[in-house]
């Protein structure tokens, strides 16, 4: 018998329930509102009260409606079908929702019961498994989506029987497992997880180390993130969190992308739903959307699902990262899920922490970042969850309760900043303040030794260094007038400037200039470095910026040209004519131009 | 609002603070409206047979034994093709003197629209005024307010933008709106000829201040009703939403909740959003556009209604007086607008991204330089460039008294460009400086 209640309060969204039974913290419950049905989540349970939070609005809900427990948390249904979805933030399927409007009570299932899948045995009977091992595997779009022993199994099972290759929906039975006691289980497509719990069907997860190309200089070039790496982007509003975030999504080399859009504008998310279908993502030639997942909790959904859409799409990609696959997942932005927990922790009158956040938003946050990460799976396959979330700081100080628990909790920082948002320097991420931690990986380094050129990782601090030094001269100028400094430190900051128009700023309208290969970066990075490490001689200060910009104007072009074609050559020559102008040197000339 | 039979009444007040009251009822549901001694009042809270409503005139004056009547539904509005022309309070009753609406009854603050439901906005809103159309192109479907003091004439910008707009409908939601602005939109309105489109909610300053907190949702659904049923394209002008802010942190306040930051409750982004998202481009063309004011104080916009708001628009507008010009202008830096993508160089000519882009580079090292010189520092003969541009660029272009075509703004664009700068400076795709250079420098 389940659990059953009465509604005896209501203050918005938190309703206090009599049950007649036990109920579980985080348990489900149904309330009836006259047949509609309204989701609901138990979060505090005092005596034969239980406090839930309310997925849908409470409005008309009145003392004596009815509840049901459900018996269960939180939880998503995973198997094939989730490919290409737009689900909302408890995982129904948008899509299957027939009116323009949100209906109340209207949930629809996330995976299609009819469809047939034509499954491939991979196991024989007799084999030992345990959770998360690969029973058999069918085409779900391009991907081998694997059919998993299901995460929650424990310990070990021998294999009973298993189907023959064939057509079967998700609900069939595809293999018969024993465990040592000799209790049989039938095994589907299908299982059901809590999305507060991390799965952990892997061997173990060792330090991350593989570069994962976004496509994004700022990011490849200069603070790299790695496959199973975190990262965080910060930034007032308007400063182009988003619009990063959307090249990610777009550009970034993973085999699925799964986009949380957790309490932001619904046009974002519809720009994605009109743009994916028909974008190409250029390494495949496939089309966007057929590597994508949207969880969609636009800002009028209602709150307590806002929290529940990042659990939502980690869970997602937990289960596709135990297949062995590279999955890249964003949550747009990781503040309106804090603030969604802010605003139940305040109708349950709890002791607020900083800014009347809830005292453990730190470990929250730190929790939830430390299920991404690179995984070993017990088959000797690797897989791995990149997360990257952005946070949208109250006045954009970062120094609020949300910003500094992510920092202590993903490795790269990228900041976004006001100012060179506001000169349009855009992506607009500040190279100073922003850093990797992986870049102080040994293995890393190692890596990039391997994968770029050997020293790139010394090439990267030469960059830092230089943008460092021309931040400094720009101060020094700012200070002491255009003529108070010695000429050397115009020409050092216009160098950094070089470095910033052309490495770090990037189009992301543009259809060439949006991505940039790690090839085509190293080549310009190469370009840059020797450049800025020539000498050039100057009569007075006035002539450097506009010998500068004419450098820029070239390299900038040299930008929205495909890589290597002959308008790309052919600015790459004048750009060698005039660096000969200008340029003295003791040695031979280094060569610059593309062969 | 009359009282009918079927409806409950209860003569016994328990408890009485500045914004509520709490009776003992039974069979109340959540949200519903209530009469409170022939005041307006909402349900906030049930606790058992304990329900807490909150009278939005204030509690003054309520007696213990004053008449607690159960309307037993939400807050509605009439609907219907009558609402145009129209002048209602914050309830949805005419102010005009004109007969009550016989239309459909709906409850206001209804369902989000499904995000797969909505249609990308891409149809462009001219306003002749270059600030706006050139460098923050304003889409229908879109959401974006006006930051500004309370001393720079927003309502006069909203009222052109209004009225050039080309809206089906505009609808006009007035919080703590001031008795004469209040007669500027009427007036305007009538002169303009368009008071047949025109339907207003207002909520004055001699009205009590939490009542405002109904106007945004009286507004948005007499638009939902527009755009759905008649798909129109909609013009929803919501001013001043930092009243409406403040109105909520009353409210909350007296419910005892913990202030986040700026004494504002925790839920302001909920709440805000909640208004703001209803802008929307729905799939059989109706669209329902929001221009809003957020008013600053002193410029702050990191308080928190700004900032929230910031993060929930599309982008907002600042005004600016130019000492130089001595005119006000639409600022180019902090202004933007986010969805201007979707149309300028599609709906427009090809070189509008790049003609604004580089005339707001051009500005802001013109802008340099003007540090420069108040420092006390030599300029260059490219920084005095910059400066006349800069000017010409703010007379011609930047004013919010210009009304010409985009086109136009472009033209004058290049000429600027041709006439202060060098190709190089200018810095723009090949293949447009060859289509519109216009300059004589190299
Ligand atoms: N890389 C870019 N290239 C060109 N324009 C950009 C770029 N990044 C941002 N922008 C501009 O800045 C605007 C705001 O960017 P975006 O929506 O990403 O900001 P945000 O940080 O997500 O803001 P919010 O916190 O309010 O959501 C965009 O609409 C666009 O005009
Ligand atoms: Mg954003």
């Amino acid at each position: 018998m389940s659990t059953k209640g009465k509604v005896v309060g209501i203050v918005a969204n938190l309703v206090t329930i009599e049950v007649d039974g036990p109920v579980a913290q985080n348990e489900i419950c149904y309330i009836d509102l006259g047949g509609v049905k309204l989701m609901a989540e138990v979060i505090k349970i005092t005596g034969k009260n239980a406090f839930v939070q309310v997925f849908e609005s409470t409005r008309g809900l009145h003392v004596g409606c009815e509840a049901e427990f459900t018996g269960h948390l939180l939880e998503v249904t995973l198997g094939p079908g989730m490919l290409s979805k737009n689900y909302d933030g408890l995982q129904n399927d948008l899509n299957k929702m027939e009116s323009v409007f949100l209906r109340r009570g209207e949930y629809t299932p996330a995976l299609d019961k009819d469809t047939k899948w034509r499954l491939v045995p991979l196991i024989k009977a007799g084999a030992t498994v345990r959770a998360g091992d690969w029973i058999g595997k069918v085409k779900e779009g391009w991907i081998d989506h694997k059919i998993m022993v299901p995460f929650d199994y424990a310990g070990t099972a021998t294999v009973k029987s298993v189907v023959a290759e064939g057509d079967y929906t998700i609900n069939d039975t595809i293999a018969v497992v024993t465990d040592n006691d000799g209790n049989e289980r039938n095994l589907t497509m299908t299982m059901r997880w809590p999305v507060k719990v991390e799965v952990k069907a892997h061997k173990n997860k060792p330090r991350p180390f593989k570069i994962l190309e976004t496509g994004q200089r700022t990011i490849d070039t200069l603070n790299p993130i790695v496959e199973g790496g975190t990262g965080f982007i910060p930034g007032p509003f308007g400063c182009g969190k988003t619009v990063l975030q959307h090249a990610l999504s777009k550009y970034a080399e993973s085999d699925l992308i799964i986009v949380v859009a957790c309490g932001e504008r619904a046009n974002e998310v519809v720009e994605i739903f009109t743009e994916f279908p028909e974008l190409d993502d250029p390494r495949t030639g496939r089309k966007l959307m057929e590597r994508t997942i949207i969880i969609c909790n636009t800002s009028n959904m209602p709150v307590a699902a806002r929290e529940a859409s990042v659990y939502t799409g980690m869970t997602i990609a937990e289960y596709y990262r135990t297949m062995g696959l590279k999955v890249l997942l964003l949550a747009d932005s990781t503040s309106r899920w804090a603030q969604a927990l802010r605003e139940m922790s305040n109708r349950m009158e709890e002791l607020p922490g900083p800014d009347a956040f809830p005292m453990d938003l730190s470990a929250i946050v730190a929790n939830f970042y430390s299920r991404a990460g690179f995984v070993n799976l017990n088959n000797g396959e690797t897989g791995s969850i990149t997360f990257i979330g952005t946070v949208s700081p109250a006045g954009g100080n970062l120094k609020e309760p949300v910003t500094e628990s992510t920092k202590k909790a993903a490795r790269c920082f990228y900041a976004l900043s006001q100012n060179r948002s506001d000169s349009k320097r855009y992506p607009a991420v500040d190279p100073i303040d922003s850093y990797s931690k992986y870049l102080e990986y040994p293995e890393v380094i190692e890596y990039l030794d391997k994968t770029v050129e050997p020293g790139w990782a010394d090439k990267i601090m030469q960059l830092k260094d230089a943008l460092l030094r021309g931040k400094e001269a720009h101060d020094q100028i700012n200070i002491l007038g255009d003529d108070g400094v010695p000429l050397e430190y115009h020409v050092t900051f216009n160098k950094s400037e070089l470095i910033d128009f052309v490495i770090l700023q990037q189009d992301a309208f543009d259809k060439v200039d949006a991505s940039t290969p790690l090839k085509r970066q190293q080549y310009m990075v190469n370009k840059l470095l020797t450049i800025c490490g020539n000498q050039f001689s100057f009569d007075n200060f006035e002539e450097v910026g506009g010998y500068f910009k004419k450098m820029i104007n070239l390299l900038k072009q040299m930008n929205f040209k495909e890589f290597l074609c002959d308008d790309f050559k052919g600015l790459d020559r004048e750009l060698d004519e005039l660096l000969a102008q200008r340029m003295v040197n003791e040695q031979e000339p280094q060569a610059v131009t593309a062969s | 609002m009359k009282t009918k039979a079927f409806q409950k009444i209860y003569t016994h007040i328990e408890n009485i603070t500045k914004a509520t009251c709490m009776v003992e009822a039974e069979g109340i549901t959540n949200e519903e409206m209530a009469i409170v001694d022939g005041r307006p009042a909402q349900v906030v809270k049930i606790v058992g047979k304990k329900i807490t409503l909150q009278i939005f005139p204030g509690t003054q004056g309520i007696a213990t034994d004053a008449e607690v009547v159960f309307l037993g539904r939400p807050p509605t509005l009439k609907v219907g093709n009558e609402l145009k022309g129209r002048f209602f309070n914050a309830y949805g009753d005419p102010i005009d003197g004109g007969p009550a609406i016989e239309g459909e009854e709906v409850e206001i603050g209804g369902p989000s629209v499904n995000p797969v439901r909505r249609k990308q906005p891409s149809e462009l809103i001219a306003t002749g005024i270059a600030g706006i159309d050139l460098n923050n192109t304003l889409v229908t479907g879109q959401k974006i307010p006006f930051f500004a003091d309370p001393d720079q004439p927003f309502n006069q910008v909203m009222a052109t933008v209004a009225l050039r707009a080309q809206a089906d409908v505009i609808i006009l939601g007035g919080m703590g709106m001031s008795n004469d602005d209040y007669l500027y939109y009427k007036m305007l309105f009538d002169n303009a000829g368009a008071l047949d489109h025109i339907i207003a909610f207002i909520n004055t300053t001699d009205n009590p201040p939490v009542e405002r907190l109904l106007v945004p949702d009286m507004a948005l659904t007499a638009a939902e009703y527009f755009a759905v049923n008649q798909k129109a394209k909609v013009l929803c002008l919501l001013t001043d939403m930092t009243l409406f802010a403040d109105a909520l942190s009353i409210v909350s306040n007296r419910m005892d909740q913990i202030p986040s930051k700026d004494s504002m409750p925790g839920s302001l982004y909920s709440d805000l959003a909640k208004v703001y998202e209803k802008a929307a481009q729905y799939p059989d063309g109706g669209s329902i556009t929001i221009i809003a004011v957020t008013t600053l104080s002193g410029g702050d916009i990191t308080h928190a209604v700004p900032d929230n708001t910031g993060y929930i628009t599309e982008g907002q507008l600042y005004l600016r007086r130019d000492t130089e010009i001595a005119k006000v202008i639409i600022d180019p830096f902090r202004s933007l607008s986010r969805l201007k993508q979707l149309v300028i160089g599609k709906k427009t000519r090809s070189d509008h991204p790049q003609v604004m882009n580089t005339a707001v580079r051009l500005y802001a090292d013109a802008a340099n330089a003007r540090t420069k010189l108040e420092n006390g520092f030599d300029l260059t003969e490219y920084d005095r460039r910059t400066l006349d541009f800069a000017k010409e660029y703010s007379r011609e272009l930047l004013a919010i008294d210009i009304n010409i075509e985009i086109d136009k703004m472009l033209d004058t664009g290049w000429q600027l460009f041709g006439k202060y700068f060098s190709k190089d400076e200018v810095s723009i795709k090949k293949e447009f400086m060859d289509k519109y250079w216009v300059g004589t420098a190299s």
